[in-house]
């Protein structure tokens, strides 16, 4: 009977594989109490993060540091949309102390929450392609298009907090009360909350999952592989890179929207330089160029972050150095690696019978 | 006679590289007609693979000017270039080591390069004979799973000329292309270049003189980035400046494999 089921198409496994996941998922509040669905709410959205990091990281090899910034910009748009809905009309409470009288003209299309949603996605993933047209169109790459994002968040860090009056400043935004007329912070709608983060994952992955599996995404791999070469079979690297960038960075402005609904707040310390770089060691602990070992890496990673703090308030940091340190030095591929090398393995074993009788080219 | 009916494919006009005030090549004349085989040989530093830079847009001359068809190349960006229909092929094989061989030649297949394009694009069924025919022709049917990186150096030669097959280029630009090969394998790559150059037009840089002599119809002669001779190898090898630059004293000897 198991041996029967192992004989099942690799396809077929995966797919069932993921069909669990997804149950189990949407299953949780069943079994989790609402603090930890809360948790696990806040790590899903990450797991969103780690996705399209994965896509710009691990398929297309270009590392991005700044990712920080374009989940901030997406928290700080349901933010905006949060804070004017507990104001009420009136202004928010940290612009009256910082003396502004009317609301700035960018808070206004915040009142909509379709402007807000669109927002949230749109103005990462044109600060991306915007960012990305710059640097990719003038083969700006590896160390220093990295060192560029890490500007990018110095500088936007910064804005944010000098920008007291527009952007509450160091403290950021907080004090919501509703959404659609629900308290945002009861369990039932904590609920919903979880399951619709649990469903825009589950979009992410498959929308990550399609453009991986295509031929975009195999020119993406091949960028990875060989830029120039790319550029001699009649591809422009450059316009994939910006696309790969910016999709990259919708999918964190979203998770950055995900976010601020399940903790209540967002401040410019959630989207600085240590967060952008937590955000890369997800994905290079779960796997770079697997999804699924992206998403796990994020999800697994905090929730042991939050074991451990828990459990060894001194200690916890020396054991997320430990874990950092054996996966790179014993997994440089990260966890979902060894999977991959495993089936690389096997195909060449199966592909060495018969090949001797075909070494020469027929010409 | 046969040469005055075909027309021009390629056509580099007095073209020069200025490396830092090193001149790499200096005032290069070339004619490529459609359906031509042509070698271009000199040695080391004479500026060929220069030129192929030049043709395929990786290194943009100085001064001077390429035409390919009826459009001046001479600025153009590479992957314009390519998708005009130029292939490349590098003297190391370069080719997609992460990706499977299957998809290595399915991403260098003719066909629109655009983002959105790729997005859409769905191996249709005689897409995936072109591939399988294209294996078959480079002797990789049985491994068209496998890693490209995987792959021996001779098997990933062929993959890359596999590649450059697959784009259907109008001029393709090979430079080196039997640099470790068996004699065996030299021998069928010959004959591969023979037959591409019936429906399209072939550089081919090389330094075995016993490969050029073999499968050349015409060789053109570069010496210190200028045109030293061009015609027939016959010809070539009667002239005496040919002589003294390149084949040197060991005229006589080179009947053995130069690979200097």
């Amino acid at each position: 009977m198991l041996h029967k089921l192992l004989r099942l198409p690799q396809g077929k496994w995966m797919l069932a594989l993921y069909a669990v996941a997804a149950i189990a998922l949407f299953c949780a509040p069943l079994y989790l109490s609402d603090f930890r669905l809360n948790l696990l709410a806040k790590f899903l959205a990450y797991a969103i993060v780690a996705l399209g990091l994965d896509l710009i990281w691990g398929y297309t090899g270009i590392l991005s540091l700044g990712h920080g910034v374009f989940f901030g910009l997406g928290g700080y748009a349901m933010a905006m949309y949060l804070k004017l809905t507990a104001s009420g009309g009136r202004l928010p409470d940290f612009m009256e102390w910082s003396g502004l009288t009317a609301l700035p003209w960018f808070w206004k299309p915040f009142n909509s929450f379709a402007f807000t949603v669109l927002a949230g996605i749109l103005v990462p993933a044109l600060l991306a392609l915007i960012l990305g047209y710059f640097t990719f169109r003038n083969r700006i790459k590896g160390v220093y298009f990295t060192i560029l994002t890490q500007a990018l968040v110095i500088i936007t860090t910064t804005l944010f907090i000098g920008q007291q009056a527009y952007t509450g400043g160091t403290n950021g935004v907080t004090g919501y009360t509703k959404l659609f007329g629900y308290s945002i912070a009861s369990p039932g709608t904590k609920t919903v909350l979880y399951l619709v983060t649990v469903a825009f994952l589950i979009a992410a992955f498959v929308l990550c999952r399609v453009l991986v599996k295509s031929r975009f995404g195999k020119v993406l791999r091949a960028i990875n592989d060989g830029e120039n070469r790319v550029r001699f079979i009649g591809y422009n690297p450059a316009t994939y890179q910006m696309i790969a960038f910016s999709v990259s960075a919708g999918l964190a402005g979203l998770a950055g929207m995900l976010f601020v609904l399940h903790v209540g707040i967002i401040s410019p310390s959630m989207m600085g330089i240590v967060p952008s770089i937590e955000m890369v060691l997800w994905v290079a602990i779960g796997g770079r160029g697997t999804l699924v070992g992206a998403a796990l890496g994020a999800i697994l990673l905090n929730s042991a972050k939050s074991v451990f703090s828990e459990t060894y308030p001194d200690a916890w940091l020396f054991f997320m150095g430990a874990l950092f340190v054996i996966v790179v030095v014993f997994l440089p591929k990260g966890a979902a690696g060894l999977f991959t090398q495993l089936k690389w393995f096997k195909r060449k074993e199966a592909g060495h019978e018969g090949a001797d009788s075909v070494r020469y080219p027929a010409v | 006679m046969k040469e005055q009916t075909r027309s021009v494919i390629l056509q580099c006009d007095d073209i020069t590289v200025d490396f830092d005030g090193f001149k790499a090549v200096q005032g290069m004349n070339l004619r490529l007609l459609e359906g031509e085989l042509r070698f271009l040989i000199g040695p080391n530093g004479a500026g060929k693979t220069t030129m192929l830079d030049m043709i395929c847009g990786k290194t943009k001359p100085t001064s001077g000017r390429i035409v390919f068809g009826s459009a001046e190349i001479t600025r153009m960006k590479e992957h314009q270039i390519a998708e005009l229909g130029i292939g490349r092929k590098f003297q190391t094989p370069s080719i997609f080591r992460t990706l499977s061989v299957f998809d290595n030649l399915e991403i260098a297949m003719k066909q629109p390069r655009g983002v959105f394009a790729t997005m859409r694009a769905k191996l249709r069924g005689e897409d995936r004979d072109r591939v399988h025919a294209q294996l078959a022709m480079i002797g990789l049917e049985t491994k068209a799973s496998w890693r490209a990186g995987d792959l021996s150096h001779g098997e990933k030669q062929w993959l890359e000329i596999g590649m450059m097959l697959m784009q259907e280029p109008q001029v393709l630009l090979l430079d080196e292309p039997v640099a470790g090969m068996t004699d065996n394998e030299t021998e069928k790559t010959g004959e591969l270049l023979r037959e591409i150059s019936r429906t399209q037009s072939v550089i081919v840089v090389e330094h075995d003189m016993e490969f050029v002599r073999n499968f050349a119809s015409k060789v053109t002669v570069m010496h210190e980035g200028k045109l030293l001779k061009e015609g027939s190898m016959e010809e070539v090898q009667r002239d005496d400046r040919v002589a003294e630059v390149y084949l040197g004293k060991r005229r006589d000897a080179d009947a053995s494999r130069s690979t200097a």
